[in-house]
């Protein structure tokens, strides 16, 4: 079997502040996964804004060094004791579609000159053989090379560079794509047809994806195996649909409850977020304890150890 | 009521003039939340910006305009050419992400201070903004931050706070919460409809969750290739849309629970640089008749209130939700 993504213990710690008052956000805190399989995957990070998921996907994509821990993709150490390094046959394996396609591409160069640096380093591809690779890109994601050769990113709109950003990572057809929320900004029927490009890859060219989104729906719609993120910890992972629909962390339940559906308005009055984060990064014991509704002495004191379920699914929760 | 009249508002590239948002006509009754929704790259933060009235080099207004339905100071009614004068007090603007419009080094309560402009009292506005803070729940220690200090969710409820403080007329956001996780943006949402049901204002609306629209709109408006497509009360939109369009937009929702394929619109928007003839949407249309390829449709209103532009408005033969 192939590892196709695996995180053991892997810690992130960022200081904040000043000399004298020092801070540390645990951006990841002890985060474990594993996903072995011989057929390409989809697996889903969702969960709440600030936990770790950004920070997951670039220790995998070699962009942050993680404090401690070990980073496994398709068999290869990528972060950790051992890691083995060839920057071009990583980005064959391995490439990324950045959460801001703003910040992904500089304003200064046009978007085409990025698209045909990956058809050169990575692809070796030149001239015609290299437009050729790009136009196929470009078409599926609902774009044409005409529209899109020689403008600069802010001549864009946000859901126009975004699939520009998918474009580029399919030229060179690595075995998996990290997409950090590839498609925030695309509205819901261009969406279908992205995560439908994104499950007609994984089928006809065994590309794996670790996908990164707010979007629930389309993460049951098209993931193997979901973990959900909150504070720098994984609170449930296991397969996406089961996840999905019979969540057992009140963390999951809370966050499936806000989903904004079109059949039922909402009620009452929205969930108050406790406000200052940088504390709760902290907590020794469960880091949801706060905002509990089933908390008890020992959520505050312990931090609750994986509970595996009958279905495979591991929850962090004292009480499941 | 707020009036758009006719707007074209074009970019100037390299390449030529390419028109953005192409004679857009609308009366926004006040007092509501409006939602606009279409494909990406449609046109919808163009039409924020001229409703904004952030007009400037590449973008211009080439034709029409907005009439804003309240006076000035001296009594003059408010138009696109006058709109900036008013900025922060009577509109303001909540922008998709707040991090790139906040100053990285300087606290957000002088960020709070500098955007209301000049000419006040800064201590008086910042007990103000203290009191006003509070009111919203967020912690009085949030605006002594800086940006960076806070998270995503926080940064948006302060701006919220800032675009709200002087409860302006008129309140444009553009994706406010598409950063976020659901848990903090119906937090944010419900605070939004909370101040909106308080002081009255507009609210204009852009999402691409037809979720979002669902909970918070009273009116919507589909937009499809720099046009108006559909417009009219949003529960008529949901239940009954009238355009194509916006049937197949509200069907591609996936649900948590249906597993069965769904498809996207299939195809792409004409290029806005190719000369435009018939109906925008014909080659992806399922409806389409030679009718639709050559003739453009009007504008209209089919129903009372409900406005769209098509030939065949309102068949039935595209069912809302996919055959089960
Ligand atoms: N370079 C950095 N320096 C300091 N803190 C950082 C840095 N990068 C991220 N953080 C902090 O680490 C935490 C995790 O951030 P990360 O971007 O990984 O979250 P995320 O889950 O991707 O959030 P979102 O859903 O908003 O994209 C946040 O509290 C963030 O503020
Ligand atoms: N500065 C610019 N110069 C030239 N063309 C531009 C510029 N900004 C936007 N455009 C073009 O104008 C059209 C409308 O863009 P706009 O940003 O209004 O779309 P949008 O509906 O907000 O899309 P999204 O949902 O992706 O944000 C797009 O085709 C875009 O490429
Ligand atoms: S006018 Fe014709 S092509 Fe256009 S949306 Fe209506 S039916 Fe479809
Ligand atoms: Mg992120
Ligand atoms: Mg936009």
């Amino acid at each position: 079997m192939t590892t196709i993504i695996k995180a053991e213990g892997l810690n992130k710690h960022y200081r904040l502040g000043s000399m004298l008052r020092k801070v540390s956000i645990n951006a990841l805190d002890n985060v474990n996964l594993a996903v072995e399989s011989d057929e390409p995957v989809i697996v889903s990070i969702v969960g709440e804004s600030g936990s770790g998921k950004t920070t997951l996907a670039k220790v995998v994509l070699r962009l942050v060094e993680p404090s401690s821990g070990k980073a496994v993709v398709y068999d290869t150490v990528v972060a950790g004791a051992g890691q083995q390094t060839d920057p071009v046959a990583f980005l064959r394996t391995v490439q990324p579609i950045f959460q801001n396609p703003f910040e992904a591409f500089s304003s200064y160069r046009t978007v085409d000159a990025y698209l045909a640096d990956t058809a050169r380093r990575v692809n070796r591809l030149d001239g015609p053989a290299a437009t050729r690779a790009i136009e196929e890109a470009l078409a599926a994601v609902g774009l044409k090379y005409q529209d899109v050769k020689g403008k600069y990113p802010n001549q864009f709109s946000g859901g126009e560079l975004q699939r520009v950003s998918i474009a580029r990572a399919l030229i060179p057809q690595p075995s998996i794509i990290i997409a950090d929320e590839p498609v925030s900004m695309i509205d819901a029927s261009l969406r279908m047809n992205i995560v439908n490009l994104f499950l007609r890859l994984k089928k006809e060219y065994r590309t794996s994806f670790l996908y990164i989104t707010h979007d629930l729906a389309t993460a049951y719609y098209i993931s193997d195996y979901i973990a959900v993120m909150y504070r720098g910890s994984i609170v449930e992972v296991g397969q996406a649909r089961q996840v999905l629909a019979s969540p057992q962390h009140p963390y999951t339940r809370l966050l499936l409850d806000s989903i904004p559906s079109t059949n039922r308005k909402w009620t009452g009055r929205g969930f108050v977020a406790s406000d200052i984060e940088t504390k709760e990064f902290q907590l020794t014991g469960c880091k949801f304890a706060n905002r509990c509704p089933l908390v008890q002495q020992i959520c505050r004191t312990q931090r609750p150890e994986p509970r595996r379920q009958d279905d495979g699914r591991d929850v962090y929760c004292h009480f499941v | 009521m707020i009036k758009l009249n006719n707007i074209v508002a074009t970019y100037t590239t390299r390449r030529g003039q390419v028109n953005a948002v192409d004679g857009v006509s609308l009366e926004i009754p006040r007092g509501i939340i409006l939602g606009i929704a279409g494909e990406s790259g449609c046109g919808k933060s163009t039409l924020m910006k001229v409703i904004y009235g952030d007009i400037g080099y590449p973008l211009a207004l080439s034709n029409g305009g907005v009439e804003y339905g309240f006076a000035d100071e001296k009594g003059h009614p408010v138009t696109s050419a006058t709109i900036r004068k008013q900025w922060f007090r009577r509109i303001s603007y909540i922008p998709q992400s707040s991090m790139s419009s906040m100053n990285p080094v300087v606290r957000i309560r002088e960020q709070f201070v500098d955007f209301q402009g000049p000419g006040l009292n800064k201590a008086k506005v910042l007990e103000e903004v203290r009191a006003y803070i509070r009111q919203l729940d967020l912690p009085a220690e949030a605006i002594d931050a800086y940006p960076h200090q806070l998270s995503g969710g926080m940064r948006q409820r302060v701006m919220v706070a800032m675009a709200t403080f002087f409860q302006p007329d008129l309140i444009l956001a553009d994706e406010p919460t598409t950063a976020l996780d659901v848990v903090v943006q119906k937090g944010i949402l419900l605070l939004l409809m909370e101040l909106q049901a308080k002081m009255r204002n507009t609210i204009i609306f852009v999402s691409h969750d037809m979720g979002v629209h669902y909970q918070i709109t009273h009116k919507m408006l589909i937009m499809y290739a720099a046009r108006a497509v559909e417009y009219g009360d949003s529960e008529a939109i949901f239940k009954a849309p009238l355009h194509p369009y916006t049937r197949m937009l509200i069907r591609s929702l996936p649900t948590i629970g249906d597993t069965q394929l769904r498809e996207g619109v299939s195809g792409r928007p004409p290029s806005l640089w190719e000369n435009l003839q018939g109906c925008r949407f014909a080659a992806r249309c399922p409806l389409a008749t030679e009718l639709c390829r050559t003739r453009d449709p009007a504008f209209i209103e089919h129903r009372p209130g409900q406005f769209a532009a098509c030939h065949y408005p309102g068949e039935q033969s595209i069912p809302l939700e996919a055959a089960a």
